[in-house]
């Protein structure tokens, strides 16, 4: 399962106020930090699993660990329409 | 001098040319023609300053912006400006060409109006003949681009009854989101009031109606609404406050706080072609005069209400009472409160004066 940004929504910087903000249609969110982990590596082309590997490594912790953060974000994330799967 | 936090969107109005003539029009009834606009290298270099100024996105407005045969360069310099961008459009000039330029340049969401949700009434509200049919078909260009879409339905006396059928038609073209906008009075819309103003029960029946299609569709369609304050007893928080989370940019050039804050006859305004956004955001006199609290009169001025509604609308205590500086008669503790309701009492001629460059 490839998670992807829903039509509209992109992760994009907000330098004047040193954070990162995800634009959707006439709307905005602050990620939390875990959150934008995820966001970052949300390309079109890594599916899940890739995801949690390259958080494994990037935390150097155990990838069952990360795998159930990476779940419940993702399920947040499309709840809120920022993401499809 | 206040230090303000900084804008978190600008507005940026490319032209006020239009096919359509729409009574309500929020654009100022005196309109900038083709020859006093911004030109392209100018709107790049506006966009830069927003963002660098912290606008997160913009909103690229018109007028008709399609209007302008750049727009494909506006949006493209938008995004590489780093903001999100929103085309406000008419969608009567888009055909699939442009739409895919559009989509190419960056564009990140289209907002389409419509003026009904039949034939006859849409057309004799926006003045332009064959304008639905243009507009259904835009829907569908912005669908096949896999752009988001937003209906923007604007409603009033004269099409209140067709509400269910205008979010009927939101979900029919594909759109996630509608914003079922009661009209605002100022500029043309306050000179077609009496042909405008819906009636409380008109108003009430909106309401229920929103509430129950926001049931009735949760998950596939969000209804943002805006209620008309001619009916209330609190005043809307205008802008977020003046000077507190937006700015506006006319076809010439002008910063403005609001998009109708040159209905203020007397407020003067720093223009981008001599002034830096950060220079007018932070320094000009017209983002200063409303700025925070200290500017209020009684009975804003230790209302508990001072920094939720920030003294309503300045446009509207400027249209309704001739003093910018007073509280927003759609507040009850307003001494000029009763204006309102006379309007509602003398609305009903339903003939329209339509928008035109004079």
């Amino acid at each position: 399962m490839i998670p992807r940004f829903a039509p509209g929504v992109r992760l994009q910087e907000d330098k004047a106020r040193g954070r990162w903000i995800v634009m959707a249609p006439e709307r905005m969110f602050i990620p939390d930090e875990t959150a934008l982990e995820v966001l970052r590596l949300v390309d079109g082309t890594r599916d899940e699993r890739a995801i949690v590997a390259a958080l494994a490594a990037r935390f150097a912790a155990p990838a069952e660990v990360i795998a159930g953060d990476v779940r419940m974000m993702i399920e947040d994330l499309t709840a809120r329409g920022a993401l499809t799967c | 001098m206040l230090t303000p936090e900084a804008p978190l969107a600008l507005l940026a109005e490319l032209t006020h040319r239009c096919p359509l003539r729409c009574p309500y029009c929020s654009n100022p009834t005196e309109l900038t023609r083709a020859a006093g606009e911004l030109a392209t290298a100018e709107w790049a270099r506006v966009f830069q300053e927003a963002s660098a100024l912290g606008c997160l996105q913009v909103h690229l407005s018109g007028g008709e912006p399609t209007a302008r045969r750049d727009i494909v360069e506006i949006v493209a310099a938008a995004r590489a400006a780093g903001l999100y961008t929103n085309l406000i459009t008419a969608g009567v000039l888009l055909d699939g060409a442009l739409m895919e330029r559009l989509f190419a340049a960056g564009l990140d969401h289209v907002q389409l109006s419509v003026q009904d949700a039949d034939e006859a009434g849409a057309e004799r509200i926006g003045g332009l003949r064959g304008a639905h049919a243009k507009k259904c078909a835009a829907a569908a260009l912005v669908k096949r681009a896999g752009l988001p879409l937003t209906l923007n339905a604007v409603v009033h006396r004269q099409n209140l009854h067709n509400l269910p059928r205008l979010i009927e038609l939101a979900l029919e073209w594909g759109a996630a989101r509608i914003e079922v906008a009661h009209v605002q009075y100022y500029g043309w819309a306050l000179a077609n009031r009496a042909a405008l103003l819906p009636t409380r029960a008109q108003l009430d029946d909106a309401t229920g109606i929103v509430e129950a299609a926001r049931i009735a569709h949760r998950g596939r369609l969000v209804i943002d609404y805006v209620v008309p304050d001619y009916h209330a007893a609190r005043p809307k928080p205008c802008m977020g406050g003046w000077g507190r989370r937006f700015l506006a940019v006319s076809p010439a050039g002008n910063v403005l706080p609001c998009h109708a804050a040159e209905s203020i006859t007397g407020m003067t305004f720093a223009n981008v072609r001599t002034t830096s956004l950060a220079e007018a955001w932070t320094g000009s006199d017209a983002f200063n005069a409303f700025r925070g609290t200290a500017w209020m009169p009684k009975p804003c001025q230790g209302c508990e209400h001072a920094e939720r509604d920030w003294g309503g609308c300045r446009c509207q205590a400027f249209a309704l009472t001739g003093n910018a500086a007073s509280t927003d008669p759609a507040c009850a503790l307003s001494p000029d409160h009763g204006l309102l309701a006379a309007a509602v009492a003398e609305a009903g001629d339903p003939s329209f004066r339509y928008r035109n460059f004079s």
